[in-house]
């Protein structure tokens, strides 16, 4: 099962390494991986996409909390909430395929950042399943390169009646 | 407020800590700090001749006392000689602060001489690290250092300090308490949980207590022996909660695991509820995980969250002090009353079935006219020490049978490397033990091939006037490894016989100790009472039975109920 967890650390140096050493030393997955400071200069957020069992992913959010750098560790996917992950895909724009390019970007909400005679580069932002239609629609077309942020994820407001 | 140069506030910080002896190796990146420590004249430096004997030094009179162990050693590769040791202590739960000199901050990452990312190293083997950049930190890393070692599960420390920021001045205030947000640890048990916890073991028809390294930690001993003379139930030990319970007691059942009684090992296998104080469920513990204790409930009582439920699926969990957790659970036990003939009915048929088991397999050896067998050397070192010295081993077969026929009754006497199972760690861990504990008997307990791992601290001990004597049990093997070789693999000993072995009584003679051996199972008495009588550093060398073996065995991935006996 997947799993989105959000770590707040102190923004120690080397905190960042401590952690992506627990997860290889101890042999668990991490699927992605992003880390921003936070409005408090001393501590950042960490977004931390990994997979395993009940049991696996307890292990994982214990052995974070035993870090000592680590401040609060929450597994934001037991409950509501949302996540977005941004993706720059610079992709072939010859004649033929420029028009369905841009039908596609409207389609999918996405915004044209980058021009060329050749190549469109896209900016598509969204969950981790809208990234992946995008990426499989226009992989025919053509992909030059990819960058992707990775997800960031964030509790919902819980919902009053 | 006073401004001090960051080689002061170590030794500053050293003092305010109560340390009063450190365990050391000096070199360039960390000479500033030498020089301020034998100016200020008041912490006793231990010497040694190799930093991982520092570290094993420092970690025994660490276990020993209860108290944070100290090292201090220079950058690069007396940093990296320190790497063995501080994960030795990590493995096995033991408080320790080391501080490694650094180049200087200018010169780091510039592969400068005698330059290695320590910090980096240790990251998966110590509890924390620090790298200090800006001497203004350094009375708050300082504070944190200690009270992270010897707080909640304790741990190793390491502190790295570059040699401009030892002489780069600041002000400094100790501080007197430190709070950390990110670190807090939970000692105080739930109390529905304890309830809970009581209402299992009231139930229980066939309970044991399975305890660990934590219990001698946390010194929760007493509670411990209160709480099971009064639910009348069997105690196991883990290797590292030998002394956690009396071994003597009638309702101790020794060590278990791998080379466990045959009594603690049914009995675990049998029972219908484990009640886990500060142990871990290794797989040395465990064997087969699927086949383990298939009818247990589990009570895990542990200080650090992630042992519990790491192997084991656990019924009641209980985060906390095993002091405190136990406390409050006789506190529990004694309000709910129920007497004490009560629950000795209750268990008498489980008692019938555990005592059955003592019977029909209980620790043995071969007893040999001619030839002498290591099982015979630790029960006459037993008998004639009356248990009551420290002991230290080594790691193999040395130490199994130390843990077998040596009874340890109180806690803090037996100072083995349980965790990492590091060869070489007894001998220094010995010297750290007699350091803190001048008047007291310590025994180092090792092999032919363990003790030649730090043998370079006879100096060491000698230069201290260190009265520590050593048995070696000298079958010119890797033991334990041929044991493997010999039950697995066909009797192919690759690379466990030793072809040279020293005379290790003109060694001790050549450091300017003494040295005694036995060949003849009828000289064991008289060269231990010999060697335990004279004055100073001794070796006491006994020729063993070369292909003995420790007995009883779990073969490795197998379930403890299959055991190899003699």
């Amino acid at each position: 099962m997947k799993h989105t967890l959000s770590v707040l650390v102190e923004n120690n140096p080397g905190a960042l390494s401590r952690i992506a050493g627990l997860f290889s030393g101890r042999g668990f997955n991490i699927e992605s991986l992003c880390v921003a400071p936070t409005l408090d200069p001393s501590l950042s957020h960490l977004t931390l996409v990994t997979t395993g069992d009940d049991f696996i992913i307890e292990q994982i959010i214990k052995q974070l909390n035993r870090l000592i750098d680590v401040y609060k560790v929450v597994d934001v996917s037991e409950g509501e909430f949302v996540e977005r992950e941004m993706a720059l895909i610079k992709v072939k724009a010859e004649d033929e395929t420029r028009a369905e390019v841009l039908r596609m970007c409207d389609i999918f909400r996405c915004k044209v950042v980058d021009v060329s005679p050749k190549t469109y580069t896209i900016e598509v932002t969204g969950p981790e399943s809208k990234l992946k239609a995008v990426i499989e629609l226009l992989r025919p077309i053509g992909i030059k390169e990819i960058a992707r942020t990775g997800t960031i994820a964030m509790v919902r407001e819980k919902k009053t009646l | 407020m006073a401004r001090l140069t960051g080689k002061e506030m170590v030794v500053e910080a050293l003092k305010r800590e109560g340390v009063e002896v450190i365990f050391g190796f000096p070199g360039g990146a960390i000479i500033d700090v030498y020089d301020t420590l034998h100016k200020d004249g008041t912490i006793k430096h231990v010497l040694v001749r190799h930093e991982q004997g520092a570290t094993h030094a420092a970690d025994g009179y660490a276990r020993a006392t209860g108290k944070v162990g100290v090292c201090l050693v220079t950058s690069g590769p007396g940093a990296t000689n320190t790497v063995t040791g501080i994960a030795t202590a990590y493995m096995d739960s033991v408080p320790m602060v080391v501080f490694t000199g650094q180049v200087p901050t200018g010169l780091i990452g510039n592969d400068a001489f005698q330059e290695v990312d320590i910090v980096g190293i240790t990251r998966p083997c110590t509890k924390h690290n620090y790298l200090v950049k800006d001497v203004k930190d350094l009375p708050r890393i300082l504070k944190e250092a200690f009270y992270i070692a010897r707080s909640g599960r304790p741990g190793p420390v390491l502190v790295d300090l570059p040699k401009d920021v030892q002489n780069q001045e600041a002000e400094f205030e100790y501080p007197e308490k430190i709070k950390l947000r990110s670190y807090n640890p939970v000692i105080k048990p739930h109390a529905k949980q304890i309830e809970r916890a009581y209402r299992m073991i009231e139930q229980s028809k066939r309970p044991i207590l399975y305890v660990g390294g934590g219990v001698v930690i946390s010194g929760a001993h007493k509670e411990l022996k209160e709480l099971a003379e009064l639910i009348n139930a069997p105690v196991a030990m883990t290797l590292m909660g030998l002394g956690g319970f009396p071994g003597t007691h009638p309702q101790s059942l020794g060590m278990l695991g791998m080379h466990g009684t045959y009594a603690a090992n049914m009995t675990m296998a049998n029972t219908d509820l484990i009640i886990a104080v500060g142990a871990r469920f290794d797989d040395r513990v465990t064997g087969k995980i699927d086949a383990f204790a298939p009818m247990a409930k589990v009570i895990h009582i542990d200080i650090d969250p992630t042992s519990i439920q790491k192997n084991v699926k656990v019924d009641i969990p209980i985060v906390g002090d095993c002091k405190i957790a136990l406390r409050k659970l006789v506190d529990v036990a004694k309000k709910e009353g129920r007497p004490k003939d009560v629950w000795k009915e209750r268990l008498a048929p489980w008692w019938e079935q555990i005592r059955a088991w003592q019977e029909r397999h209980p620790l043995a050896y071969k007893y040999d006219e001619n030839v002498i067998k290591p099982q015979f050397v630790i029960e006459k070192l037993y008998e004639l020490t009356k248990g009551k010295a420290i002991i230290t081993t080594e790691v193999g077969q040395n130490q199994m049978w130390t843990a077998q026929f040596y009874k340890f009754d109180e806690p803090r006497t037996l100072l083995t490397s349980g965790g990492l199972g590091t060869m070489g760690y007894g001998f220094p861990a010995a010297i750290g033990a007699q350091i803190a504990f001048p008047d007291k008997l310590v025994i180092d307990v090792a092999g032919d091939g363990s003790i030649q791992m730090n043998i370079q601290e006879m100096a060491t001990a000698m230069e201290q006037k260190l009265p520590v004597k050593i048995v070696i049990l000298n079958n010119q093997f890797l033991g334990m490894v041929r044991q493997w070789q010999e039950l697995f693999y066909e009797r192919r000993y690759a690379a466990t016989e030793f072809h040279v072995v020293p005379d290790f009584v003109k060694l001790a003679e050549a450091y300017g100790a003494k040295g005694f051996r036995a060949t003849k199972p009828s000289e064991v008495e008289d060269t231990l009472k010999k060697g335990l009588e004279t004055e100073g550093l001794v070796i006491m060398e006994f020729a063993i039975a070369r292909e003995e073996g420790v007995f009883p065995m779990v073969p490795a991935g197998k379930a403890t109920t299959e055991m190899l006996l003699v």
